[in-house]
């Protein structure tokens, strides 16, 4: 530790001499196919606030999860105050003194502050919780502050004041140890600095926070240490002042060139020959702010979640209105969700199919459905698509998700559109599926349709496109041509300031 | 016949005997002799040509039409529950077309007589449309609460505008002869049951053939997904069918009056509009099972008072039966359900 940071947090010196409060080691989890954590480490000692940085899907949150309890870990061991423990249920690791405080708020708004506070501890008085390390009622309510006090209903607080009623909520009971994730994602930055003012309260006091955060400034100026997640495994870990904004977007983005995924692909440019896709209409193009894009395109949208890229990729869609967006051309939209938003799995493949079609000449009789030619055309797709199905007449529910997501692009490219929107096209899919989507979404680019894809995965975006557009604060702009990881995500974070195009209007 | 439709068949069956043992059960317990009572509850149904047509299949014909107007609402996820409210609101319009068109051809008369019908049933439900589709209101309240202010409407129209010329009894005066639906010579059953019937073959085919019909179900099943990839403004789907729903209730509300009770009176309806989304579920919103379970539920309510009649035994027995048959069924639903979702329930789920 340096002396600039010991200045600000005089607490923190001595403390990490000491066994850390909480030590996860070997952590491994995976998530079907998708591997989340690959064997991470984590330690938080007491007085010290710990960053934890990466990008969407690094698995931070997956990490904090493990440590609070919600998912349990496929390897590895969790240590509290030097013991080995198991944290089976939130409720275990609340006894522990691990207390998590959530992105999306979880009081109830029609109870006052007294109340939610009630409920969160089963009653206010800490003490008896977890060994007097807590901050008792009294402690807790002198903290409540500025205008909430413990009889004003959830409901009348602000954002800021209810954020800080769900941390308070966490150290009513007992918590020594605090994971917060994401805490200043809605917060403005004087409620930012008053919420850093209360983490570094409860860290003097002995307490130990993990942050989990997106903006590279808030590590800098809140954090003693930080560790970097990529790809599930530890990329960076060190003192916070040895840091700076490059250095972590460099630990958390990685310095290689596009990665894996597109090893043999050179040849696959052709448009494949079990599929029909008509080159859409010449002259399609979609504007975004002052980029346009052509027919036979693939653009890829990077961006960190919240920066209004989902917003555009919906206007794209003509699921919504942005100012600044302008398409021509049948526009056919790949939503993330396949079953909330994509497909509907109490119904048929045929019936899906439909769905997304509508009125098809095909099948569409005046205001009569000919399902008999919707469903003969449904098993071509399967056919044409690989899709393991019983047949048409399954449910869509039943299939598993690759399969899905074949059959909502075969679905997206029957309507033959010029514009071709998709999220995350390769989500949760094994690696052929995933290699198989991106050689059909190359094939329909060069069909001539231009292909709109955003992934969370930079990887995917940069294996993927022609050209890469960054969205930063409802801002796009286009990464020069050949840009690398390093120069695309550093203007996602807004480090590197890539060349501005244009203003795309506000939320 | 196909896997589900012999399934639920099969269930339904089930369900059936497994009321018929609960109610024998009790009667036996009740101290009634159970054998009599039941022996009475069918030939109260189905003893009888007369049976048959004037009790069983008159009570069935506003269950299957009331039924086909809430499973209409299912269908679209919407939950019309207060089809009693609509079959009264049709009610009153009816019998007022009914005073009036004295003389009129037949025809003319009941055709009056029908739209009047289906313009007040919906009428009735477009508060509850407006209230859901402008403010987000629940349509289970909103339609529940208006069952009271028609009953109330009722009332004040036996007692005040449509009162009896003689001001005797809170009722209307019979309607015109031309706005009488025929019926089957020597019965009661009326021109009715095939309005039930055709309304029934219309709606299946709407159901199962239409771009409207399939619209209808994708917004009942998924209406996220039917907004984003199906471009369907689901509030419009829900409203309309929350709309033609009312309509049939008050078509329902005016056939009753054409075709049985000639006048309007409090009470008119023994809850129609409930038993008819019992008869909906039962049928699984399908138009064709609604007329079954119709059917069905009419013979138990025309049994019931053949039992009370012969056996001495309170009609209401038959309403526990009922009550135990929906519930037999609905367990079997979800206990199919936890099994299917058990087998779907492999790991998968991903990082969100």
């Amino acid at each position: 530790m340096s002396g600039e940071r010991e200045h600000q947090h005089p607490a923190s010196s001595t403390k990490h001499l000491l066994s850390p409060l909480l030590e996860l080691r070997g952590i491994r989890k995976s998530f079907g196919p998708v591997r989340a954590v690959r064997g991470a480490d984590f330690s938080l000692a007491a007085g010290e606030v710990h960053a934890l940085v990466g990008e969407n899907g690094a698995g931070k949150s997956t990490l904090m999860h493990i440590a609070a309890g919600m998912v349990l870990p496929d390897a590895g061991t969790i240590q509290v105050n030097g013991r080995e423990v198991r944290v089976h249920s939130p409720r275990e690791a609340r006894e522990l003194g691990i207390g998590m405080v959530h992105q999306h708020f979880t009081s109830i708004p029609g109870l006052t502050v007294g109340e939610n506070l009630a409920l969160a501890v089963g009653r206010l008085d800490p003490s008896g919780h977890s060994g007097g390390t807590g901050w008792t009622a009294g402690q807790i309510e002198s903290r409540l502050a500025k205008g909430i006090d413990l009889r004003s209903p959830v409901h009348s607080l602000s954002v800021a004041q209810r954020q800080r009623l769900e941390i308070l909520k966490a150290l009513a009971t007992g918590a020594r140890i605090l994971l917060l994730d994401e805490p200043t994602a809605l917060l403005t930055p004087p409620e930012v600095e008053d919420l850093q003012g209360l983490i570094r309260e409860f860290v003097a006091s002995g307490g130990a926070v993990a942050l989990i955060t997106h903006k590279l400034r808030e590590v800098l100026g809140t954090s003693d240490r930080v560790t970097v997640l990529r790809r599930g495994i530890v990329s960076l870990r060190g003192a916070t002042t040895d840091q700076t904004e490059q250095s972590l977007a460099h630990a958390m983005i990685g310095a290689e060139r596009v990665a894996s995924s597109e090893a043999g692909s050179g040849e696959q440019r052709d448009p494949f020959a079990t599929l029909e896709v008509t080159a859409g209409a010449l002259g399609v193009t979609v504007g975004i702010g002052g980029i346009e894009l052509r027919a036979g395109e693939l653009a890829g949208i990077a961006a960190v979640e919240g920066n209004g890229h989902r917003e555009l990729l919906r206007a794209i869609a003509g699921l919504g209105a942005l100012p600044g967006v302008r398409v021509k051309g049948t526009v056919a939209f790949v939503p993330e969700d396949r079953t909330g938003e994509g497909l509907i799995g109490e119904l048929s493949l045929t019936e899906n199919l439909v769905l997304g079609l509508g009125a098809d000449p095909r099948w569409a009789r005046g205001a009569r459905l000919d399902w008999n030619a919707a469903r003969q055309r449904a098993s071509e797709l399967i056919e044409a698509f690989d899709i393991v199905a019983p047949g048409p007449d399954a449910r869509a529910g039943t299939l598993s998700g690759g399969n899905q997501q074949k059959l909502l692009l075969a679905r997206a490219l029957e309507g033959q559109p010029g514009v071709l929107v998709m999220e995350n096209p390769t989500r949760g899919l094994d690696v052929r599926t995933t290699d198989e989507m991106h050689r059909r979404l190359r094939g329909a680019a060069s069909a001539g349709v231009t292909v709109i894809v955003h992934s969370t995965d930079l990887d995917e975006v940069l294996a993927l496109a022609d050209r890469v557009l960054v969205v930063l604060r409802q801002e796009v702009r286009e990464a020069p041509r050949g840009a690398d990881r390093r120069l695309v995500g550093g203007m996602m974070l807004g480090v590197e300031h890539g060349q501005r195009s244009t203003v795309n209007g506000q939320r | 016949m196909k896997g589900p439709a012999l399934r639920a068949l099969l269930t339904g069956t089930i369900a059936l005997l497994i009321g018929f043992a609960v109610l024998a059960m009790g009667l036996a317990a009740a101290g009634y002799d159970p054998v009599l009572a039941l022996g009475s509850l069918w030939r109260g149904a189905f003893g009888s040509w007369y049976a048959l047509t004037s009790a069983t299949l008159v009570r069935s014909i506003p269950l299957i039409i009331l039924g086909l107007g809430v499973a209409l609402g299912f269908r679209a996820g919407v939950f019309n529950i207060g089809a009693d409210g609509q079959f009264y609101a049709g009610a009153i319009a009816a019998t007022w077309v009914g005073l009036q068109v004295a003389g009129w051809p037949a025809f003319a008369a009941i055709g009056a007589v029908w739209i009047a019908a289906l313009v007040a049933g919906t009428f009735w439900i477009v508060v509850p449309v407006l209230l859901k589709v402008r403010f987000g209101v629940l349509e289970v309240i909103s339609t529940l609460l208006l069952n009271f202010v028609a009953e109330a409407m009722v009332s004040y129209a036996v007692t005040g505008p449509l009162m009896e010329a003689k001001r005797i009894y809170p009722q209307s005066d019979p309607v015109a002869a031309a706005a009488r639906l025929p019926a089957l010579s020597g019965s009661r059953l009326h021109l009715g049951i095939l309005v039930a019937l055709v309304l029934a073959v219309l709606l299946w085919w709407v159901f199962t053939r239409t771009a409207w019909g399939f619209r209808l179900r994708a917004v009942g099943l998924g209406p996220r997904a039917a907004e984003v990839s199906g471009r369907i403004s689901s509030r419009r789907v829900v409203a309309v069918a929350l709309l033609c729903s009312g309509a049939l209730a008050g078509l329902g509300g005016g056939v009753e009056i054409g075709g049985v009770t000639y006048a309007l009176f409090q009470n008119l309806s023994p809850g129609y509009g409930f038993s008819a989304i019992a008869v909906a579920l039962l049928a699984r919103n399908h138009p064709i099972g609604v007329v079954c379970t119709g059917l069905l539920f009419g013979a138990l309510e025309a049994g019931a008072q053949g039992m009370q009649r012969e056996a001495g035994v309170p009609a209401v027995a038959v309403q526990v039966t009922e009550a135990v048959i929906i519930l037999v069924i609905v367990l079997a639903e979800v206990l199919v359900r936890r099994a299917g979702t058990l087998r779907a329930s492999q790991p998968g789920t991903e990082e969100r």
